[in-house]
């Protein structure tokens, strides 16, 4: 069995980004893209911690506590304007959102 | 040693999982129970790699805290008819093919750079987490070289705080 290396870190991070992707792309609840973009943070996350681990220094693990909160920014924006756009237009799926469309 | 790789592939597992279990339930709530898998298992992966400090932060945030939030708006835009119907947007195959180019391409330059990537693990020697305890090692760095990306930071929550409020809010 061999040890475990970054490179393996940064193939499952590759993994989980590409799942992450093709959530956003091709699910119609916007609250599932949402969780979609989630994952992709956390896939940056995997890599930065994996470098930092490897290379002996912290500035991967404070990048990491950067993009945590820029996780949770948007995560609580995103959910806010989607319960004002449930509000007004009574749907949660993204291809029904059209209005800026012609 | 051995152990470190059976954890590995067992979070690898759960982390994978997740996600694709993620992105393919109907039902919402699923969706967001099985990202509360996903998030774990990257939680896992942080306490091996020796971030205690970002574990314990993932933990606390994302499955307490986010992941809260998400079923709350789960509950209140939840519409039961939302499962029967198609799950996936009509050109699901031009996006599902987009990836797979892309990721073709990344493990491609994975494949291609795989000998470049044990900097640390040749030399044998990773002085981190030596004298200093991880949460230490940190606090030190985020409150003297990032400060200012700190204080930033807690100005895009403010930001974030203040305009999902008037987003949700029926009026001001």
């Amino acid at each position: 069995m061999h040890p475990v290396t970054t490179i393996h870190y940064l193939a499952l991070s590759a993994a989980l980004l590409l799942i992450g992707t093709v959530g956003v792309l091709t699910r119609r609840n916007i609250v599932v893209v949402l969780m979609s973009i989630e994952l992709i943070l956390n896939a940056v996350n995997i890599n930065l911690v994996a470098f930092s681990h490897a290379l002996g220094s912290i500035n991967g693990q404070v990048f990491a506590v950067f993009v945590i909160t820029d996780a949770v920014a948007e995560a609580a924006v995103g959910l806010g304007i989607l319960i004002a756009l449930f509000r007004n237009k009574e749907t949660v799926r993204a291809d029904e959102i059209d209005l800026l469309k012609w | 040693m051995l152990m470190d790789t059976i954890l590995f592939y067992a979070f690898a597992a759960l982390v994978l999982g997740g996600g694709i279990l993620t992105i393919t339930c109907r039902n919402a709530v699923h969706s967001a129970i099985s990202l509360i898998c996903s998030l774990l298992g990257v939680a896992g992966l942080y306490l091996l790699l020796q971030a205690e400090f970002l574990f314990a932060v993932q933990i606390i945030l994302y499955v307490g805290g986010i992941m809260l939030l998400f079923l709350f708006v789960i509950m209140l835009v939840n519409l039961d008819r939302e499962a029967k119907e198609r799950q996936f947007s009509k050109r699901w195959m031009v996006a599902l093919a987009a990836v797979a180019v892309v990721g073709a391409e990344i493990a491609y330059f994975l494949y291609r750079g795989r000998d470049a990537f044990h900097i640390a693990e040749a030399g044998g020697a990773v002085p981190v987490a030596a004298a200093l305890g991880n949460t230490e090692m940190l606090a030190d760095s985020l409150f003297s070289e990032y400060l200012l990306p700190f204080e930033i930071a807690s100005l895009l929550l403010l930001v974030a705080v203040v305009g999902s409020v008037v987003m949700a809010k029926k009026r001001i």
